[in-house]
This record gives structure tokens, C-alpha cells and sequence, in this order.
């Protein structure tokens, strides 16, 4: 700190002194401080580059519209790229890094292209860089990309954490300035729930910058009283260091809280937490951003905004130069000079646009009516200005003010128009605000701070009249202010350039030249130029370009446009806006009864959607997957094995309408199924193209439980409920899933039964005869636990499934390998069973992908005739049912040895390989050890008539082509034998 | 005047003063041969009637400024990376057109093939990604599935050991990439207006001008205009432009968000996408991480979505990239899709006589630019069907043959 | 959004599902002579106006009703939440 620029006084603590770094230099400020004040205390002036011409710039701003002084945040990976030094608020350690330079800020190599500024003009890489058309991949883009961007990503994983949360209230109000703490304080007394949120760290907002007075207090002791008296009250929340980013609908307000980003560590804590917040009104009294105005060389490190160059002197104690001049078109220039006079800064003079100046504060320094400042100078700090008549004033710091801009951006969410007001040389909020919304203060376009405490007490009583809360009679005290009076000049001309959007440089001549060439929609004038695309989101230079573009045109300003803005109000990082949804907590984890069972026995696990299974379980010896997969097919095909298949989707089915309600969900009949017996069902969408597939079985005259896939559990559920409610809203029939509730377990193989029998109470015969293929029971097992007992096979093999209640899944596995000990039973993953599924010639979710019917699947004699079922129109339109329709098939390798691939296409011997003679496709493959040799499912064109044939399955992309043998897709036990055994 | 590096080098010595207009500007006329309403795939229509098919009394009607519908909304990937034998040729027309446009357009719209890959997280979809692979290369596209290891060195920023959903590999398309969205609608402008196709800003079509079953003109809010033909290219806005014909479509209206970060130095050279979530991202030349996600899931006109669809998108970065916890969300905005019952697109005559329509490009539109514009001039001009767009069909609902990439049924806010 | 539920009150539209237009309520007669042109239109041709769009939603994350919701496309305004069960009764009872 240097005693030249911290003059002392404001809201800073002088007694607490703290260490911080800027381009690894050591320099300390105090506590209070944001890092851009510490820096200017120091005498910093230079701190970063522009975008696109690299110049040296300074801080420009006091607030969060800062385009200027970005830089990198911290280090490693804790790194925050483009951080906007007016907001930092500053701690002991803060590292800062200056950003977007080749070799280093003060001596930056690309700075060559402010020399080059002719050609680099708007637009000009759409006019080059073509030729010759191969080196824009090589050359030209990686040299655009090389100079991309401005600060750089760590590239680690964010090591901070991050919440979400959600707020309802009766009252929020985005704004912790004079309007805001009157409305909170008006709608707090009356009782209203209030939240009250501001991005600042300190409740007050202007009132913490300037000098005017509210009653007999200064505004900063007011607003500090005011938010006292919040603070105790129960039914309002004072949220400062919350940025409302965003309105959405029906009263619904994004805003994020930086919880941990003024410390030195987050020590683990959040570091931000996203707010929901849910609203029955809104009072948006965000206030307003003061704007430059577009001269020669306006851009120069000492140039800053009026309002700035005070807030630094009354709030933080700085003085941003020794010898400052200050450029305005309004009154508000006027106070900056005053401000500074009190506090015994030099002011070299006060040039103000206008010729009549009345109702400006008094100041001792030369006043120049009328004055226009030509030209700026001093490359990495301002050192002098001309003004038109060819005066040279040295200065070294230039406080601008061009007016001042309501920071409506939250009444344009829902893209409502801002309407311009002619008298303040602004858009104000327009008519049609978001429902429930309200705007206050200097956000409404009320700039007089006695009219803004008006203003706020009278739309907080609007407020609260609205939500039927009572009167509160808020004595307002008077307060003095400079009123508001403003003849905007928007430019300067000059063949020189003159800044509008300072990060991405764009000049007056850009906009000229924009125009010239046609792009005058505002849009264009955006899109062409980048003009409002930076950081700042175009805060401070929209509204001057849309007034340059209209001179240009001759148009009004309102008909010329204005913006759309967009949430966010100002850049949210990523990482809050995903919480804690991030690496394995991305999404939940759903865990199989049986899965602690499987963890201990070697299990690998696979997702399947949300699930974990186990996909097989490795033995010790066991070193690829495939021996695992192979001995545990073969010992289920042989003896018996285990799976857990509580993934299966469950729906139980009660009421006089069930069958009903099957018979429409399913294309084939269930009025004539037995209780006691299971039936195969297949499901279409309405559109008659195949769903899903199950068993369902009767468990009683008016009980049924259907079983679905893992993947369609949740889907079918909801049509099933569609159904119900929708189409037969008299059905006497309830669903409920069940899926979670029951675990089940498939036993497969020649000794299944014999294992079961040893299970099963003695009361329940599961002989072949009283219990056959497709039966089912409710039973009771290992003495009296209940227990559901299915007798269906998905490997072929003589099986059953056996359900449980859930909570006994683990100790059921435990208990069925244990029973099976004698028989060597195994337990079985995910491969096993596609892989018995692909012997078997089942079809699965690689066949049933939403695009194959049931007659590609084979399965066209499952559609009634004889009832209605969801798709039993649409199934039978012409191109569903051509001849020439793909039919599911079985593939072999002509060669035992070749490797089948699923995602191979099927094309006739001899034919090029091209996408149109491509007649079908391989959807599922595995190696089979009961074959001893790949086999394969898939479509192919006729395929039903088609087997014997040989094609060709080409797989360029592998680079390679097998001839396969053409075959039913039922490879193993086609008679069905052992199933029924 | 034409563009070139000397151009800019002359044009700066002198002021950069003598730079045209990058389109005419006219007065709509009183007829036309064709009219075609939005200056989106419209636009690239008008081009490819006037220098395919040297129809060039074409007026292009575009009811705001030139690129304020679905062309200057959009996350600006190119990509033929089809799995459908109706869709793959089609796109993969349009990516060759990409390739020539600079050229072709003499505007730099930096079509940008820096590569796109699809990551696959299962055996299903590495499955699927294989077949969709092979559809590419049987096309004559190009497509290179990528195992875990070399992804790892391609892209290690992505999140391979720490993810709910483990990346396993991907489908990459070396010639997909990123284009410059509004620079398309202004290349296609220049080049349509040098040939006389009249481009007519703040022109909105307020009805359809059917004489005895044939479209004869539309009504405009800057007037009647006579046209012998009228083609309808008017994306999110296709079910309330049909309804002036009478027509219902088989299309829904759904917002989609995008959403774009600070701009950062590069760390991203090629598109990602995420298959186990909803997220997609790429780096633009300016240095902003640009990137979406899924719809917001209802029906919708209002240009802007809501807080759920965007953390999902979110989420989706942070599990797959979780270095972009630290950039900042910049802009966030919503676009209109005309979502179609099988998510491909219509390129067809209608029912009423020279009344065509061009629609249903879902939240795929940008890259089909090219090809829909080329196979739409074809269709307009010659009154058959490209090969590449012949089974865009209006009719294909009723005859059930749908064009359903995903599976995903009549649902739209599924495609 | 938030969609007030008939039965449970203000909700957040992320607890539900969205099908769309609430004419699937009104699903064709399969052996209607017409069936096939019908149930064409009722799959495929839906209402998809820029204004007021009954519409249905289901409560998944919730008590599973469906409900036919009235809201306007260009400003999402919610103006009528019905259970959907009610509308296909009154519905079948008027045919």
C-alpha cells in the first residue's frame, strides 16, 4: 500500500492489514478491500489485456460489469480463470495472475495486433483465411485458436464442492441497495416472508460509495442500521454474496451464494450453493451501472467511470490519481469531483458535455462547459488528455461518467422489451414484467435518492397489498440528493478509435463499418462486431452502440432495438449449477439384494441404467473374463447356477379390471390364463412398434404380477398408469411397482429342482407334474418364510425364478449356493445369461431397440386379432408388414475359428460394401463355450426365409469381413425340452 | 466485390471505407417464381435455386433479421455420423457441402473439422456404435472407434477413473467439427443476393394465398406477394405457418437450451459428446466453451427454458469434464425446435399444390443447412425428390415408414 | 414451472413427466371402419398451438396421476390443472 493512493477513511479496517500477490509481486491492502481497490491502493494501474488488440488496460469499474481487470484467481487447480478483480473480495494469501498475453502483461508480444487494428477490423476473418482450403484446419484456425480466450482452465478436476438448495418465500427482493433495504424493511415489518439478496458482501449498495446523507445519518450508517434491524427479524433472510442470476417461470429465481470464495480455503465447506428460490413475488431493485462514453483512445489504463473513481475514494479510501479530470454529460460526474475535492485529491477540471449545468454540485475546479476530450495518452497509463481546442491537461486518472443504465436484466428473462425514456437517455423496464414482479429504485430508472426510498416504500406497499399483508407506515427520512440531469453524447468522432465494448474491442469504427456493410439489426450489429459478447455481457457498451447505430441509420434509438438480455446476470460457474451430482454421486446408484453377497464372492459389476450387477464372478486362477463367463455357463448348463434378476421390472396388478388392463397392454390374450400360471407377454407402443416383453403371472382371480425389463421398468409403469387413468378411468384395477420390494433370483440347470427341493417347505410339491413348465405359486421356504416360486426359463434350462421380500435377497443367495453346494452351483452374472439368452434365441434389448416390430422379431403370430391392445392399428401399416421386412435370424462364422461382431453389417455375397446394399445387421454376439464358436443374433432382410444362406458380415470399421451361415436364431434346445423337463 | 486477404489489406490502408453491403437490401416485389419463408435452411434454398437451378426470381422472407431463428441459436456442430440409411447419405451430402462452402460462397464461415467423438459407456452401446460406425464408413463418411487408451490420450481431460458411468470408448468422426453459425446465413445471403435472389428482412408471413388447391402467394405484413411456388422452410415456427394452409403436422414445438462459458484458452480441440447423460460440448474459436444438452420436455413458443434442463446439462459436464467446474456459465438461451414424431426430418410436396415444406429437423438442423437447402431447391425446381431426401415424406406416418434414429416412438420430446 | 396439483397442491414441474397434447385421452375405436386413418391422426397429428395447449403430465415423482394441464406455449402461464381421470370421464360420458 502506498501512502499516495490510500488516503484513509471509508469501510475499510485499517487495523487489519492483508497480504496478497499480483503477478507473484507481494503487496498488501486491508481487510475489506476487493482485490481491484488493493491494486489501486498500491499505485497498480496496468492489470490486464484486451481481447482481440492486446492493449494495456486498467480497472475500469467498481463493480461486477467489469470488462477490464480480469485475471486468474489462485492456482493449481484451485484456478479461476477471468475473475473479475472488482468483486474479489480480499484475503490474506490471494494469489492473482494477469491473464491473455504472450510473454508477459507489461511486455506482450501479441500487442502487435493493435498496429495491425486496419486489417483485424469487424468481421474480417469471414473474408479470409480460404485459400488455399486446406489450411484452415493447419494454419489459420490453430493461429485464431492460439489467441482464443482469456484466461486458461486448469485442466483439474475442480477440487471444491459445491450444493443446491431451495428457498420459498412471500417476498424476494434482488438488491441490498437503498430501494432494496427499504421494501425488505417495509414487507419484514408487515410479517412477509423476505428474502433479500445481494452480490455485494455488505448490505447498502450505492449508499456504501457515495457521500449524500439519509436523515441525519450517512447513507453507509444507514443502510448498516437497516440491515441490523433485518437481521432480527425470524421472517427475513438476508442473503449478501447472492448473485439472482436468473427469473424463470411462475415466481422461480436462480441465485448463487459464495460461501467460501472470500477465504483463503473453503476447508472442505461448499464453495457455492445454488439457489432455487421459489417466490410469490419479486421487487427487483438491482440498481444501476454507470456507462462510458465512446472517444479517442478511451480505453487506456487511468481511464475509469466516474462512479468508480468515488466508490474507490468514500468506500475503500483510495485514490485512483493525484490529478484527476474528470469527462461527463451528466450531473453524476460532478459529484466524483466533489467527492474527491473533500477528500483533498486534486481535480485538474470537471469537462462536462453540456453547456448548461445547473443543479450540480459545487467544486473549486476548473469547469469547461461544452468540452470534448480528442485524444488520450500514455500507453500502460494515462498521462495526458487533449482536449478540442488543443489543450493538453496531464492527468493520470480520468473519471468518465456517459449516465447511467437501470440494471433491468432480470424484467427481460422472459423477454419483455425495455422501453427507452428519453429524459434519462436509458431503457427503463418495460410494461409487461414477468408475473409477480415488481422494480424499485434506481433499477425502475429513480436516481434521486429521496424519490428512491419513495419509490421503494410505495411498490413494497403495492407488494403487500397483493399478498394480503397488512399496512406498515415506514417514516421515511429525507434525504439529499443531486438530481439526475443528463444531455447524453454517446461519441466523439474521430479518426481515431474509440472504445464501446473495452474486452472485446470494439470501436466506433466497427459499428460504422457494420453498418456500411448492411449488419444494422442490433443482432447483426452483435454477432458481426462481438460487441456485447464479453464477460461483461455488454453492461456498459450496449446502449451506446444501439445509439451510435441509430445516428448512423437515423433512426431512434427505440426503433432501433435494444438486446435480448439472458440469464445469467453474471457468469455462474459450472460446478454450482451441478451441485453435487458430479463423479460416482452423478447420478444414484441402485444396488441388487444380493449385492454384498456378490461383493464377497468376486463379482464384477456392470451398470445397467442405474443399477450395478454383478456382469460375472471371477475365481482365483481366473484371469480374463471369458474364463469366468464360460465356467459359469457351462456349470449352469450342466448343473445349476444362481442369478440375481431383481432388476426386472415388477408391477403388481389387483381388481375385478386386471385382465382388462393386460389384455390392453399386451398384444396376445390373458382372459384365459389359470391362476397358478405364468404367460409370456409381448408389449407395442402405440405406435405398433415392439416395447417390451415379460411374464406375467395369476396369482389369484384378481392378482397378477407382470415382470418387465430392466430398462423399461419405470416406462411401462407409467403407460400401464396412462392406461388406467386415461383411457379406462372406471376400471376397477390398482398397480403398484414392486420392484424394489421383492428380490428374485433365477435358478437354472438340470439339478434346479433338486436344489429347490431342499429350499421349498415340504408342503409345496415342484415335482414336473404339480408344478410344470410356466407355473407358478405363493409358497413358504426354509420353514415358513414366504416366498413366490415361478417356473420360467430365459437360459433354456429347466428353471425357476423365486422371489422374496427384499430384505431376505442377500441371505436367500447366501442360502440357494449354500443348498447347491452338492450340485456345485455357481453363481451367474450379466455375460452368463446373455449368453444362454443368445443360444436360446431369446431377443433382448439389442433387438428390441424401439425400431423392430414384432414381426421382424419373429413374433408377429403374438398379435391378437381377436382384441384391441396398444398398437394393434398402427402395427399393420404398409411399409410395417412389407415383405421385404427384416426378420431375426441366427448367424454362425462359416469358420469356427473367425470372430462375429455385434454392430457388423449383413450384406449378400460378392455386392460392394455399400450402405444401400446393406441388408441387415448383428445385434447380439458372444462366444458360446456349449457351441465351442461365436454365434451371433441378428436382422436381416426376408430373414425368416433365409436360412441355410450364406452373407457376408462386413465390419469396416474393424477392418474386417466374415462369411456367416444364415440360421434360426434358436441354436440350443430349439425343441424346448429341457426347459419343460 | 469479392473477399480475399488483399481486399482486407487495401480496404485497411484506406479506412476500411469502401466495404459493400454484404446482401441487397430491396423492397419485395410484386411476384416471384418462388417464395421461401425463413431465411434459415430457407436461405441456403434460395442459394441453391439460383445456382443449381438458375431459378433466380426468388424472394426468401424472414420474419425478423437474417439468422434470429434456429441458425443463430444452435450449438453449431457438423457431423454425418447417421446410423439410418435414410438419414446417413443425406447428412453426409450436407458435410461435403460444408467442405465446400468457403470456397464455393467466397465467405470464411471457419467450417472447422476439428473432429467429433461419441463417447459409449456399455457393451450395448459400443454395440450400437459399431453398427453406426460401419453404416458411416458403408456411406463413404469416415468414423474410427476409439478404445478407452487412446481416448485417454486424446482427450485427458474427460473423467476416466473417477466416473459413475465408466467411459469405455467412442465413435469418432474426424470430419465432423464446428461452423460459425450466423456466418452461414450471411455467406448463403452474399451469395444468394449476388445471383438475384431477393433476401427480405421484417417480412413475416401472416397467411397462404390457395387458389382452387394450389398456393398462388402469401400474405405478408409488408403486403401480398404473388409466387408460383412456396416453399416453407420455417423451422420452430412450421406448425403455425402449415395452420395457414389448413395443414396439421406431424410435428411438436419443444425449447431447447445452449449454453456457452467465459471465454477460456484453448483446452478443447474437437466435439464431445456424453452418452450416459445429457451434454455435449465443443470450444469456439473465440475460446467460449459452447455446449447443450436435452430438451426441456414440454412444449413451448417462449425462446427460453427453465432451471431443471439446465443443472441436468450441467451435471452431465461435471461428470464427464469435471475440470469445467471453474468456468463460467456466460449465456444461456433457448431455441424453438420443431420436434417430428420420428425425429427426421420432412422435405416434401403437401397436399395443396406447389405448397412445399421443409421441417422437422428436431435439434439436428444446423449441420443439415447444406443438404437441406440443395435437396429443397431440388425438390422446388425439378418437382421430384433428391436421391439423398427421398424418404423425407410427409406420408411416411401413415405408411409407418419412420425414420426413428433413437427408437424413441411418437414422443418427440424423447428424439 | 409449478403446477398446482389438484390433490397435492403447488408442485415442481421436475417431479413430473411431460406426454403433451391431451387429445391422447381420446383414443379411436380399434374396428372403427376408419381405424387406420383415425388412430394415425390421434398417434401423430397433435395440437401444437403458440397459445393454450391442454396437455398432460404425470406425476412420477409424486402420487402417479396423470393430469391435464392447460397452459399457454409462448408464456408458459399455467391456467387449468385437472386430473386427467375426471377429463377422460366426462369425455367418455359426453360420447
Amino acid at each position: 500500500m502506498s501512502r499516495q493512493f490510500r488516503i484513509g477513511g471509508g469501510l475499510v479496517d485499517p487495523g487489519r492489514i492483508v497480504s496478497f500477490s499480483f503477478d507473484g509481486k507481494s503487496m498488501q491492502g486491508l481487510h475489506g478491500d476487493t482485490l481491484a481497490s488493493a491494486l489501486l491502493a498500491n499505485g497498480r494501474r496496468l492489470v490486464a489485456r484486451s481481447f482481440k488488440y492486446h492493449r494495456p488496460r486498467g480497472i475500469l469499474s467498481d463493480g461486477s460489469d467489469e470488462p477490464n481487470a480480469l485475471v486468474e484467481l489462485r492456482s493449481g487447480a484451485h484456478r479461476e480463470p477471468n475473475t473479475r478483480a472488482t468483486v474479489v473480495e480480499l484475503f490474506d494469501g490471494l494469489e492473482a495472475y494477469s491473464q491473455n498475453f504472450r510473454l508477459s502483461l507489461n511486455n506482450d508480444l501479441n500487442a502487435v495486433n493493435d498496429l495491425l487494428s486496419p486489417f483485424l477490423s469487424a468481421g474480417f476473418y469471414y473474408k479470409t483465411f480460404m485459400w488455399p482450403q486446406k489450411f484452415w484446419e493447419r494454419v489459420y484456425e490453430p493461429l485464431i485458436r492460439s489467441t482464443a480466450g482469456l484466461g486458461s482452465l486448469s485442466a483439474l478436476p475442480d477440487p471444491d464442492c459445491y450444493d443446491k438448495g431451495f428457498l420459498h418465500c412471500d417476498l424476494l427482493v434482488v438488491g441490498g441497495g437503498p430501494a432494496g433495504l427499504v421494501v425488505a424493511l417495509v414487507a419484514g415489518r408487515a410479517g412477509a416472508r423476505v428474502i433479500l439478496a445481494d452480490e455485494d458482501y455488505r448490505l447498502g449498495g450505492r449508499l456504501n460509495c457515495e457521500s449524500n446523507s439519509i436523515g441525519d445519518q450517512s447513507g453507509a450508517a444507514w443502510a448498516h442500521q437497516a440491515a441490523l434491524e433485518l437481521a432480527l427479524m425470524d421472517n427475513v433472510r438476508l442473503m449478501p454474496r447472492t448473485t439472482v442470476y436468473g427469473c424463470y417461470d411462475h415466481g422461480i429465481f436462480g441465485a448463487v451464494e459464495r460461501k467460501t470464495d472470500h477465504l483463503a480455503s473453503s476447508k472442505r465447506l461448499p464453495r457455492q450453493v445454488l439457489w432455487r428460490i421459489y417466490s410469490r413475488r419479486s421487487v427487483i431493485c438491482a440498481g444501476a451501472t454507470e456507462r462510458s462514453m465512446a472517444f479517442a483512445n478511451n480505453d487506456r489504463p487511468g481511464i475509469m467511470l466516474a462512479s468508480a473513481v468515488r466508490t474507490y475514494c468514500n468506500r475503500y479510501g483510495v485514490a485512483c490519481g493525484q490529478n484527476v479530470a474528470v469527462f461527463t454529460c451528466n450531473n453524476s460526474g460532478w459529484r466524483t469531483a466533489a467527492d474527491l475535492e473533500r477528500r483533498g485529491i486534486r481535480v485538474a477540471a470537471v469537462i462536462d458535455t453540456r453547456a448548461e449545468t445547473d443543479a450540480a454540485p459545487n467544486v473549486d475546479a476548473r469547469i469547461i462547459r461544452q468540452g470534448r476530450i480528442v485524444n488520450t495518452y500514455g500507453r500502460k497509463a494515462l498521462s495526458s488528455i487533449r482536449l478540442e481546442d488543443g489543450e493538453r491537461l496531464p492527468v493520470d486518472c480520468l473519471a468518465v461518467s456517459g449516465g447511467w443504465n437501470p440494471n433491468l436484466q432480470l424484467t427481460c428473462h422472459h423477454r419483455s422489451k425495455p422501453q427507452w425514456n428519453a429524459e434519462l437517455a436509458t431503457f427503463v423496464p418495460g410494461d409487461s414484467l414477468p408475473a409477480g414482479m415488481a422494480v424499485a429504485g434506481a433499477a425502475a430508472g429513480v436516481f434521486h435518492l429521496g424519490e428512491i426510498l419513495k419509490d421503494a416504500a410505495v411498490v413494497a406497499s403495492t407488494v403487500l397489498d397483493e399478498l394480503d399483508l397488512g399496512e406498515v407506515d415506514l417514516q421515511l427520512e429525507e434525504a439529499a440528493d443531486t438530481p439526475y440531469r443528463i444531455e447524453p453524447l454517446w461519441h466523439i468522432k474521430s479518426r481515431r478509435r474509440a472504445w464501446v465494448d473495452f474486452q472485446n474491442d470494439v470501436t466506433t469504427k466497427d459499428i460504422e463499418q457494420s453498418h456500411a456493410e448492411g449488419m444494422q439489426a442490433v443482432e447483426h450489429l452483435k454477432r458481426y462486431t462481438t460487441l456485447g459478447m464479453a464477460t461483461d455481457q455488454g453492461k456498459a457498451g450496449n446502449i451506446p452502440a444501439i445509439a451510435i447505430m441509430a445516428d448512423l441509420s437515423g433512426k431512434s434509438i427505440p426503433d432501433t432495438g435494444t438486446t435480448v438480455y439472458r440469464p445469467p446476470y453474471t457468469p455462474v460457474a459450472i460446478g454450482a449449477f451441478a451441485g453435487r451430482s458430479r463423479g460416482p454421486a452423478f447420478r444414484p446408484v441402485r444396488k441388487t439384494p444380493s449385492h454384498r453377497w456378490a461383493k464377497e464372492h468376486g463379482a464384477v459389476f456392470v451398470e445397467v441404467g442405474a443399477w450395478l450387477r454383478a456382469q460375472w464372478y471371477a475365481r482365483p486362477g481366473e484371469s480374463h473374463w471369458r474364463q469366468s463367463v464360460d465356467r459359469e455357463v457351462k456349470a449352469t448348463r450342466n448343473s445349476v447356477g444362481v442369478c440375481d434378476v431383481t432388476t426386472l421390472g415388477k408391477i403388481d396388478i389387483q381388481g375385478a379390471g386386471s385382465t382388462t388392463l393386460l389384455n390392453h397392454v399386451y398384444t396376445n390374450g390373458f382372459s384365459k390364463l389359470a391362476v397358478g400360471k405364468v404367460r409370456y407377454g409381448l408389449m407395442l407402443r402405440e405406435d405398433g412398434i415392439a416395447y417390451d416383453d415379460g411374464t406375467t403371472a395369476r396369482l389369484g382371480e384378481n392378482h397378477y404380477v407382470m415382470t418387465t425389463t430392466t430398462a423399461n421398468a419405470g416406462l411401462v409403469f407409467r403407460q400401464m398408469e396412462f392406461v388406467r387413468q386415461c383411457l379406462y378411468p372406471d376400471l376397477d384395477v390398482h398397480i403398484i411397482s414392486t420392484t424394489d420390494g421383492w428380490a428374485q433370483f433365477s435358478v437354472a440347470g438340470p439339478n434346479s429342482r433338486r436344489l429347490l427341493q431342499k429350499v421349498v417347505d415340504p408342503e409345496t410339491d415342484i415335482s414336473n407334474r404339480r408344478f410344470p413348465f410356466m407355473g407358478c405359486a405363493e409358497i413358504t421356504i426354509c420353514g415358513g418364510f414366504p416366498a413366490r416360486l415361478f417356473r420360467i426359463s430365459f437360459s433354456g434350462e429347466l428353471a425357476y425364478e423365486i422371489a422374496v421380500p427384499a430384505r431376505y435377497g442377500n441371505s436367500m443367495m447366501e442360502t440357494l449356493i449354500k443348498a447347491g453346494e452338492e450340485f456345485e452351483a455357481v453363481p451367474y452374472g450379466t455375460e452368463a445369461l446373455g449368453v444362454m439368452r443368445v443360444e436360446k434365441g431369446h431377443f433382448a434389448g439389442n433387438e428390441m431397440t424401439g425400431q423392430t416390430t414384432a414381426l421382424n422379431l419373429g413374433a408377429s403370430r403374438m398379435l391378437s386379432t381377436k382384441k384391441d391392445f396398444q398398437g394393434s392399428v398402427l402395427a399393420r401399416r404398409s411399409h410395417l408388414v412389407d415383405d421385404n421386412a427384416l426378420g431375426l435370424v441366427g448367424l454362425r462364422s462359416r469358420d469356427k475359428k473367425d470372430v462375429l461382431r455385434a454392430g457388423a453389417h449383413l450384406l449378400r455375397q460378392g455386392v460392394e460394401p455399400t450402405l444401400e446394399n446393406s441388408e441387415g445387421w448383428i445385434s447380439s454376439c458372444v462366444y458360446s463355450p456349449t457351441f465351442g464358436c461365436y454365434l451371433g443374433l441378428g436382422f436381416i432382410n426376408r430373414g425368416h426365409d433365409r436360412f441355410g444362406e450364406t452373407a457376408v458380415a462386413v465390419n469396416p470399421i474393424h477392418k474386417s469381413e466374415v462369411s456367416v451361415t444364415i440360421c434360426s436364431p434358436h441354436f440350443y434346445d430349439p425343441d424346448g425340452g429341457r426347459q419343460r423337463g | 466485390m469479392r473477399y480475399s486477404a488483399l481486399r482486407i489489406l487495401s480496404q485497411g490502408l484506406s479506412g476500411n471505407r469502401g466495404w459493400e453491403r454484404i446482401w441487397r437490401d430491396p423492397e419485395p416485389k410484386t411476384s416471384y417464381d418462388v417464395i421461401v419463408i425463413g431465411a434459415g435452411h430457407g436461405m441456403a434454398a434460395g442459394y441453391y435455386l439460383a445456382a443449381n437451378h438458375d431459378v433466380r426470381n426468388v424472394a426468401v422472407l424472414e420474419k425478423g433479421w437474417l439468422g434470429s431463428g434456429n441458425t443463430g441459436r444452435n450449438t453449431t456442430i457438423i457431423r454425418s455420423n447417421y446410423l439410418l440409411p435414410e438419414n446417413q447419405p443425406f447428412y453426409e451430402l450436407s458435410l461435403q457441402l460444408w467442405e465446400q462452402f468457403e470456397q464455393k460462397l467466397n465467405f470464411n464461415a471457419m467450417v472447422s473439422q476439428r473432429g467429433i467423438i461419441n463417447l459409449f459407456h456399455s457393451d450395448a452401446q459400443r454395440d450400437a456404435s459399431v453398427r453406426r460406425g460401419n453404416a458411416m464408413l458403408l456411406s463413404g463418411a469416415d468414423a474410427v472407434l476409439l478404445d478407452e487408451g487412446r481416448l485417454r490420450k486424446m482427450c485427458p481431460y474427460l473423467d476416466f477413473d473417477n466416473a459413475r458411468f465408466p467411459i469405455r470408448g467412442g465413435l469418432w468422426q474426424p470430419r465432423g467439427g464446428t461452423v460459425r453459425h450466423d456466418a452461414v446465413s450471411w455467406g448463403y445471403a452474399r451469395a444468394a443476393s449476388k445471383l438475384g435472389v431477393d433476401l427480405i428482412q421484417n417480412c413475416e408471413v401472416t397467411g397462404l394465398v390457395i387458389e382452387q388447391g394450389r398456393c398462388v402467394g402469401v400474405e405478408t405484413t409488408r403486403g401480398r406477394i404473388a409466387a408460383g411456388k412456396v416453399a416453407v422452410c420455417v423451422a420452430g415456427s412450421s406448425s403455425r405457418v402449415m395452420k395457414l394452409a389448413g395443414l396439421k403436422l406431424p410435428i411438436e414445438s419443444h425449447v431447447l437450451q445452449a449454453f456457452v462459458t467465459e471465454g477460456l484458452k484453448p483446452c478443447l480441440p474437437g466435439v464431445v459428446t456424453f452418452g450416459a447423460g445429457h451434454f455435449y460440448i465443443s470450444q469456439s474459436d473465440k475460446g467460449g466453451l459452447v455446449f447443450g444438452g436435452g430438451l426441456d420436455g414440454y412444449n413451448s413458443y417462449a425462446q427460453r427454458g427453465n432451471l431443471p434442463a439446465l443443472e441436468d446439462v450441467c451435471e452431465g459436464a461435471m461428470a464427464i469434464m469435471p475440470m469445467m467446474g471453474r468456468a463460467r456459465m456466460l449465456r444461456m438461451w433457448g431455441g424453438v425446435m420443431d420436434m417430428s414424431m420420428d425425429g427426421s426430418p420432412i422435405i416434401d410436396q403437401t397436399p395443396i399444390k406447389n405448397l412445399y415444406f421443409n421441417g422437422g429437423w428436431c435439434y439436428g438442423g444446423f449441420k443439415a443447412t447444406p443438404a437441406s437447402g440443395y435437396c429443397t431447391a431440388h425438390l422446388v425446381a425439378t418437382g421430384t425428390p433428391h436421391e439423398h431426401a427421398a424418404d423425407f415424406r410427409l406420408d411416411r406416418f401413415q405408411r409407418g415408414h419412420l425414420i426413428d434414429e433413437k427408437g424413441a416412438g411418437a414422443q418427440p420430446n424423447l428424439h | 414451472m409449478i403446477i398446482d396439483h389438484p390433490l397435492l397442491g403447488p408442485r415442481d414441474a421436475a417431479e413430473f413427466v411431460y406426454l403433451g397434447d391431451a387429445s391422447l385421452l381420446d383414443r379411436p375405436h380399434w374396428q372403427d371402419p376408419e381405424a387406420m386413418g383415425k388412430f394415425y391422426e390421434y398417434q401423430y397429428l397433435r395440437e401444437n398451438p403458440a397459445g393454450e395447449l391442454r396437455e398432460l403430465w404425470y406425476h412420477e415423482q409424486g402420487d402417479r396421476s396423470w393430469l391435464v394441464v392447460t397452459r399457454d406455449t409462448t408464456t408458459h402461464a399455467i391456467l387449468c390443472v385437472e386430473l386427467a381421470r375426471e377429463v377422460a370421464r366426462r369425455q367418455q360420458v359426453s360420447n
